[in-house]
């Protein structure tokens, strides 16, 4: 079974958004996903990461870790911030909710996560950060030929 | 970067960035609630005609676009969508609330 890694860490700012998921995305690219799936991973990867921005260091600077592991034709993505970590996370998931609507946030980066991502894991400490994880299978178009 | 925008009327004419995420919706947030408060504009219509990624900080600010133009009695529009920025306004419900224009 082969294995391939890719992890970066960067810091907590907006600018790293569309870093992060084009990154992501040109590591996902040799798995020969179609356009539809690659918009999928860059939407997850960007709710991820500007969760961490917001409300992870809510606008402070801390560091972003985002590991990626491609096994066989599955994509596993985990994005990690130390930052103030989640209270509550099965409110947080609800759709449309939202701890920052000051901030004009739709409440659905989870929801999207869910809807693009095949699985998605959650898991946070007060005070001692986030950890999310998601996966997604590829359909390889060139091994239908 | 500079605001990318033009005004029919009423009506403020929105070109949204590339990827509208959360750096750029707050730049577009910013930008077009100043001329709407200095140039009496009613209606918001959104230009996605150069725009091929939108998360949901774009839903968010449209929203938000959406609350301050209701306040006028004003529409949100959206044209040029394409299927990427599609899907996110559908899957948002977002089209409840926005026209589509041409």
């Amino acid at each position: 079974m082969e294995i391939q890694e890719m992890t970066m860490e960067f810091d907590s700012l907006s600018s790293n958004e569309s870093f992060a998921r084009v990154a992501v995305a040109a590591f996902a690219a040799r798995l020969d996903p179609t356009m539809d799936e690659i918009t999928d991973i860059k939407t997850a990867v960007s709710e991820a990461v500007t969760n961490c921005i917001i409300h992870g260091y809510e606008g402070s600077t801390g560091k972003i870790r985002v590991e990626c592991k491609i096994i066989e034709n599955e994509l596993f993505i985990t994005v990690i911030d130390r930052g103030c970590g989640i209270n509550d996370i099965k409110k947080a998931m609800e759709p449309l909710y939202t701890s920052k609507p000051e901030l004009e946030r739709s409440g659905m980066g989870f929801a999207f996560m869910e809807a693009f991502m095949d699985n998605l894991r959650v898991s946070s400490i007060p005070f001692g950060g986030t950890i999310v994880q998601m996966s997604k299978k590829i359909e390889q178009k060139s091994l239908d030929k | 970067m500079e605001p990318d925008y033009e005004i029919m009327g009423e009506t403020l004419i929105v070109n949204v960035p590339q990827e509208l995420d959360h750096h750029s919706a707050k730049m577009v947030k910013e930008y077009s609630d100043q001329i709407i408060r200095d140039k009496s504009i009613k209606n918001i219509v959104f230009d996605f005609s150069n725009s091929t990624f939108m998360d949901s900080s774009g839903i968010g600010m449209i929203m938000g676009r959406y609350r301050v133009v209701k306040e006028k009695k004003g529409f949100v529009g959206v044209k040029g969508v394409g299927p990427a920025i599609h899907r996110i306004l559908e899957i948002s419900g977002l089209y409840k609330l926005v026209e589509i224009c041409r």
